[in-house]
């Protein structure tokens, strides 16, 4: 069975979102970026060292935070975190230190004491996410950290994650089937689908170069698309919408002047920076 | 202005930021060790709640009371009715039903709670995860039986009359926890590795006593055959009675073994070596497997 083939990618520091369908081949992935697995063929670098050969060299410099359920319901969140930052290496008062510290960074403190079993899902994500700080690493691997989050924890989450990416000065690879969500809080983006990367980018050079502008008339919409045109610009229409690359500022103005020469009636003129899921939009049609 | 302080409402966390830590890593013996002591802790249930202290306690109890009886009863009497060594044999089912509970506490309900993902993305081997959890168990049986001996030989060496004699007692002691630490052993690596492939523990604990009591009747019937060399090897069959037979090899008085297993001493002695190996082999393999999947 192969999950990953001929996936090439190499990522700076900062929040790396790893998007793909469900078995696309992401926890595959963490789970070599952690030496869980060699791979059978090909190389893996993190920090410059082989999970596979130098694996407690890895892994005490990465936390990692699975999809699933890895909570015992009878312990205590500080118990249960402090006990992991000492399979870390932490010695006893600096695990239990560091649990209470990690703890209080992913919003709990109060309730430590109590037993996980009779935690909500937000806060057992949370103490998932305060294991994988406990022994404060150079990286993070979080495996869809929003599973299973309402819409407001979702957020709450992701702008945590987004606070240890750029406070802290962690690296963290999210992990995440919601493109949308990724999308909102990385520098980079991974894409792979059935193993294989459809692209790696910077988050800047895939939404800039494909930022829009949408122009809406109320009238005469036939008429101002063929003006733009002679204008040189490219024009894509939509229904009543008309899609105008935007170039540079100029843009603007040389459609309002073309709708003020024409005396139409504008509707709107505003700009829409392309969402990611666009650029995977080809494909996603093509799977359904 | 202590006034002011005193004012300064009460219960704010005040946010200094995200500290890193700068202290020691510590290696893996650390991390075994640790791991281990957890282990130990969790086999008499400290550090959690009331309900798991209930049986292992319960365990100690009986073992301590039957120490203290047989203390007594020698004492008064002189009359020494089980030796060191008889003891771990005798409460022999009392020792399969603690690793029966204790073993899949141990290792169960981690496989239940889906922890040992976080276990293995850290620097810890899944054979150190295995190997502490096994360690943790067989010093929990020992260290069970043992305290029941060190009573016995507490309550002898205040009537035994003669440096000598105490000092003579003391080695057999020393024996009996010797026979203990090796019950713990067997029957420790077979505990473990059943409980290792089950996620519950009531249904790991079941298959744990099942796989002692099923063995037991083939061992019946071998030791009713016409044939002295069959009637001799049969206690291998079980873990129970194959320690039994060790006892009698290394550790009875000529004369007074209770099972017969005639020459055959160093052959129950190497079956139970191996089966310990295989126990830990097949153990070490299982978490391989679990750690990728």
């Amino acid at each position: 069975m192969t999950a990953l083939s001929d996936l090439t990618v190499s990522v700076e520091p900062g929040i790396i979102g790893l998007v793909g369908a469900n078995g696309a081949g992401k926890s595959t992935l963490i789970k070599i970026l952690l030496g869980l697995l060699p791979p059978t063929t090909g190389d893996v670098r993190v920090f410059d060292l082989d999970p596979t050969a130098d694996a407690d060299a890895v892994r005490a410099r990465v936390g990692y935070m699975p999809e699933h359920d890895c909570l015992p319901p009878d312990l205590s969140a500080a118990e249960f975190v402090t006990h992991l930052g000492r399979m870390s290496g932490l010695p006893k008062t600096a695990a239990r230190e560091r649990a209470s510290e990690a703890l209080r960074h992913v919003g709990l403190y109060e309730e430590r004491y109590r037993q996980v079993g009779g935690y909500s899902t937000g806060m057992k994500q949370r103490v998932k996410l305060a294991q994988a700080l406990v022994h404060d690493p150079d990286l993070l691997l979080l495996d869809e950290p929003t599973n299973g989050l309402d819409p407001a924890g979702r957020d709450a989450m992701l702008a945590l994650i987004q606070r240890i990416g750029t406070e802290f000065g962690i690296s963290v690879v999210v992990c995440s089937h919601l493109l949308g969500e990724v999308e909102r809080i990385c520098d980079h983006l991974v894409a792979i689908d059935g193993g294989k990367l459809l692209r790696s980018d910077h988050i800047a050079a895939m939404t800039t170069t494909t930022d829009v502008l949408v122009v809406e008339v109320s009238e005469g919409t036939d008429e101002l698309a063929a003006r733009l045109v002679s204008l040189d610009l490219p024009v894509r229409r939509d229904g009543r919408e008309l899609h105008v690359l935007l170039e540079d500022d100029e843009t603007y103005d040389r459609i309002l002047r073309a709708v003020a020469d024409l005396d139409l009636p504008l509707h709107r003129l505003d700009q829409r920076r392309h969402r990611v899921a666009e650029l995977f939009s080809d494909r996603e049609t093509a799977h359904v | 202005m202590s006034e002011v302080t005193a004012n300064a409402p009460s219960g704010v966390i005040h946010d200094i930021g995200y500290q890193r830590y700068v202290g020691p890593r510590l290696g893996r013996r650390y991390v075994f060790g640790s791991l281990y002591g957890q282990g130990l802790r969790t086999a008499f249930g400290l550090g959690r709640g009331f309900k798991a202290k209930i049986f292992p306690w319960l365990t100690v109890g009986v073992v301590c009371i039957v120490a203290v009886v047989l203390m007594a009863i020698r004492t008064q009497t002189g009359e020494v009715v089980l030796s060191y060594a008889q003891f771990p044999q005798t409460l022999g089912v009392l020792m399969v039903l603690f690793c029966a509970i204790v073993g899949p506490e141990l290792v169960s309900r981690d496989l239940h709670s889906g922890v040992l993902p976080l276990y293995f993305s850290r620097p810890l081997r899944p054979s150190d995860y295995a190997l502490a959890k096994l360690a943790a168990l067989v010093s929990a049986v020992t260290m069970l039986f043992a305290a029941g001996q060190i009573i016995m030989f507490l309550g002898a060496a205040f009537t035994l009359d003669g440096f000598g004699l105490i000092w003579d007692d003391f080695e057999k002691m020393l024996a009996g926890i010797a026979y203990s630490a090796i019950h713990a052993l067997v029957f420790g690596a077979v505990a473990l590795l059943i409980a290792s492939l089950m996620k519950r523990r009531a249904v790991a604990a079941g298959a744990i006593v099942g796989a002692f009591l099923i063995t037991a009747p083939v061992v019946g019937v071998l030791a009713t055959l016409p044939s002295q060399t069959a009637n001799d090897l049969a206690g291998l069959v079980s873990p129970v009675t194959l320690v039994g037979g060790i006892g009698d090899w290394l550790f009875e008085p000529a004369g007074s073994e209770e099972l017969g297993i005639g020459s055959f001493g160093p052959l129950y002695g190497l079956v139970a070596v191996l089966l310990v190996a295989g126990c830990v082999a097949l153990l070490l393999m299982r978490y391989r497997k679990v750690s990728q999947s």
